[in-house]
């Protein structure tokens, strides 16, 4: 077991490419134990592909650099090993599994247990446990059938990409209490009281609008252009930044480092 | 009865199947019809035992209204829980009993289509007769196990089934072979019947040797407003097996369903079909297949005949294939010859999606185990009411057969 504040995860002049293009272009960046990271940058500057890459999906190329997670070099490993290790994401768009149904991959990724299918009510999801993972599922359900997945997969880290995109504003509530309870309790079971719980998963979060911000706390945020980082910073500052300036001005200031 | 009508099947006896390797039935001896009864299906050797649990027999006979099974050409167990409703008996014996049984007789089938119809017809093969009475609807499943225990052995069988009006039953029938029964060969014909407003659900799951040869024959009757469900699985590796049953929906308002589900590993050759004419106004058809391949050799054919107004009828062959090598061929048919018919085909061969597969391990599921899921939930998914214990038996075949790599 890691202490706390030691690096989850340690991304080294990572070079990703996909679809036969370089999209990662010397990408390097550090997350400690139970920090939340945010990532910013307009669409296209390759946010989706570093959290993919990490994950290890195969479309993503690494042709050179360094994913170090828990201390050990995980470029090379398939997306399960990287699963069981704990790393999980919540996908923008997961892909339909026609004939699957939701609780049984549920069960599966709990590994047979199927006490957590009871979680389902509080995510909305009871109704759909019989239904063919994501086929027919709105934005909504796809984010909240993501959030039941990742509960019962119980991981250290989280890549969470656009958790609230394609939401609406009333399910938006639902969804960032549960990324809440994600973050903030490994069990995901008793909701943290707010100040004293210890924050145990990591998270790197993708967010244009930042309204996930309203549910957990963050700790730095990046801003990736064209492949590169460009900047980085407390989230508040840059969400603001962006919000008034675009990412134009932004990238054009000169590049801030706060690692220490 | 046989004499006389078919003047023809001698000539048959040399005619070789439509489709399928030839088989020449010289090389197999008449399974013997003389073998002893079994009392009690818990009583009998493990061995047997065994094969028929792997096909779905279930040897208490606890939630089945009655049971049949076949060995070699021996009817040698028959039990009936519902005789107020439900008939069972040997083909030679209600032939014995009915006169009226005539009219149902090589009605369904064409003795002299080819040498394995005529040879049953020669022989005067024995079979299975079930009969559910007018109005009668069955609780429980009837149970028929069809086994093949020597080698170099011939099973021919001649099954008649009939469902009177509005009377309804499942079926659930397991064929299989004893592991000592090389070179066998089996021949089934059945006739089904589903007098109006009658329905009737058939389940066969197939666990035949690697080279066992099996050419069943299948004609089906519905009358007005009659549905008919039959599902036919096939999970492990057989020598060759060539089956194509034909439906007549002749009575409007008639329905039927064909489910196949394969799964064809190397040393598997299966070319399952179905055919069904759509003959009455208002009637519907579907064929379902689902199959995948990993090295073995799989045709599926479907074949639907519009004949009438208003009949609507859907066709569809999906087949995944895990690896280079072996064939699968996919050879949907459709055919109309009035205008208003609405009918359609959908066919696919392809491997799995990649996308899927990792979606499944980021949820920490390894290679194996995410192919296991999907295919299971290929083959399963969007296909209704097929009996929990053939899910069972796939769910079992899906994880034995590694299919991950």
């Amino acid at each position: 077991m890691t202490h706390i504040g030691a690096i989850m995860l340690e991304i080294i002049d990572l070079h990703v490419e996909a679809g036969g293009r370089e999209i990662l272009k010397g990408v390097s960046l550090k997350i400690n134990e139970g920090e939340t990271c945010v990532l910013f940058g307009p669409n296209g500057s390759g946010k989706s592909t570093l959290l993919a890459a990490i994950m290890g999906y195969r479309h993503c190329k690494v042709t050179s650099g360094k994913i170090m997670f828990k201390g050990q070099d995980i470029t090379e490993m398939g997306v399960d090993e990287r699963a069981r290790l704990g790393i999980g994401m919540m996908m923008q768009r997961p892909p339909n599994v026609s004939g699957v149904k939701l609780g049984d991959l549920v069960k599966a990724t709990a590994k047979g247990d199927a006490s957590v299918l009871d979680k389902a009510e509080s995510f909305k999801m009871d109704n759909f446990l019989g239904r063919d993972v994501n086929v027919g599922f709105s934005g909504g359900e796809i984010k909240r059938s993501e959030l039941l997945q990742l509960t019962a997969q119980k991981p250290d880290f989280v890549l969470l990409d656009e958790p609230e995109s394609g939401v609406d504003l009333e399910s938006i509530d639902l969804i960032g209490r549960k990324v809440h309870d994600l973050l903030y309790t490994k069990d995901g079971n008793k909701a943290c009281d707010g100040s004293r719980c210890a924050r145990h998963v990591s998270a790197l979060v993708i967010t244009h609008t930042g309204q996930i911000l309203d549910y957990i706390g963050a700790d730095k945020a990046y801003i990736l252009q064209n492949g590169v980082i460009r900047c980085s910073g407390r989230p508040t500052d840059l969400l603001k930044d962006i919000r008034e300036r675009g990412y134009k001005e932004c990238i054009s200031c000169r590049m801030v480092n706060i690692e220490e | 009865m046989q004499n006389g009508e078919h003047r023809g099947v001698k000539e048959a006896l040399d005619r070789a199947g439509a489709y399928g390797p030839d088989v020449d039935l010289s090389q197999f001896n008449v399974g013997e019809s003389d073998l002893e009864q079994i009392e009690d299906l818990q009583k009998v050797d493990a061995d047997t035992k065994d094969l028929m649990v792997n096909v779905g027999v279930v040897s208490d006979e606890n939630g089945r209204d009655g049971s049949i099974v076949f060995i070699n050409n021996s009817m040698s167990h028959c039990s009936n829980k519902t005789e107020d409703g439900v008939e069972l008996l040997s083909t030679r014996d209600a032939v014995a009993k009915y006169d009226w049984l005539k009219d149902y007789f090589w009605k369904a089938v064409d003795p002299e289509k080819d040498k394995f119809t005529a040879k049953t017809y020669i022989e005067e093969s024995d079979g299975y007769f079930i009969r559910v009475k007018k109005g009668y609807h069955a609780k429980n499943p009837v149970q028929t196990c069809m086994l093949i225990k020597n080698k170099n052995t011939m099973q021919n069988l001649h099954n008649i089934i009939i469902i009177e009006e509005g009377a309804s039953l499942e079926i659930i029938t397991g064929c299989t072979t004893d592991r000592h029964a090389n070179n066998a060969l089996h021949i089934g014909v059945s006739e089904i019947y589903v007098k109006e407003g009658g329905s009737l659900a058939f389940s066969m799951i197939h666990n035949w040797g690697e080279d066992t040869t099996v050419r069943p024959r299948t004609g089906c009757i519905l009358e007005k407003d009659a549905k008919y469900v039959n599902n036919y699985v096939i999970l492990n590796p057989v020598g060759t097996l060539q089956s194509n049953p034909v439906t007549y929906l002749n009575g409007e308002g008639a329905s039927c369903t064909y489910n196949t589900i394969c799964l064809a590993p190397k040393g598997s050759n299966i070319d399952s079909g179905g055919v069904v004419f759509l003959n009455a106004p208002n009637t519907n058809a579907e064929i379902m297949s689902r199959s995948i391949t990993n090295g073995g050799n799989m045709i599926a054919r479907g074949k639907l005949s519009g004949n009438a107004e208003k009949v609507k009828a859907h066709l569809e062959c999906r087949s995944i294939v895990l690896e280079d090598g072996g064939l699968t061929l996919a050879i949907p048919e459709l055919e109309s010859t009035v205008a208003d018919v609405e009918m359609t085909h959908e066919a696919a061969v392809g491997k799995i999606d990649q996308d899927q597969i990792e979606y499944l391990m980021s949820r920490g599921l390894t290679e194996d185990e995410a192919v296991s899921m999907i295919v299971r939930g290929f083959l399963v998914g969007g296909i209704k009411g097929l009996p929990p214990h053939l899910m069972k038996e796939i769910d079992e075949a899906v994880e034995k057969a590694n299919l991950g790599n």
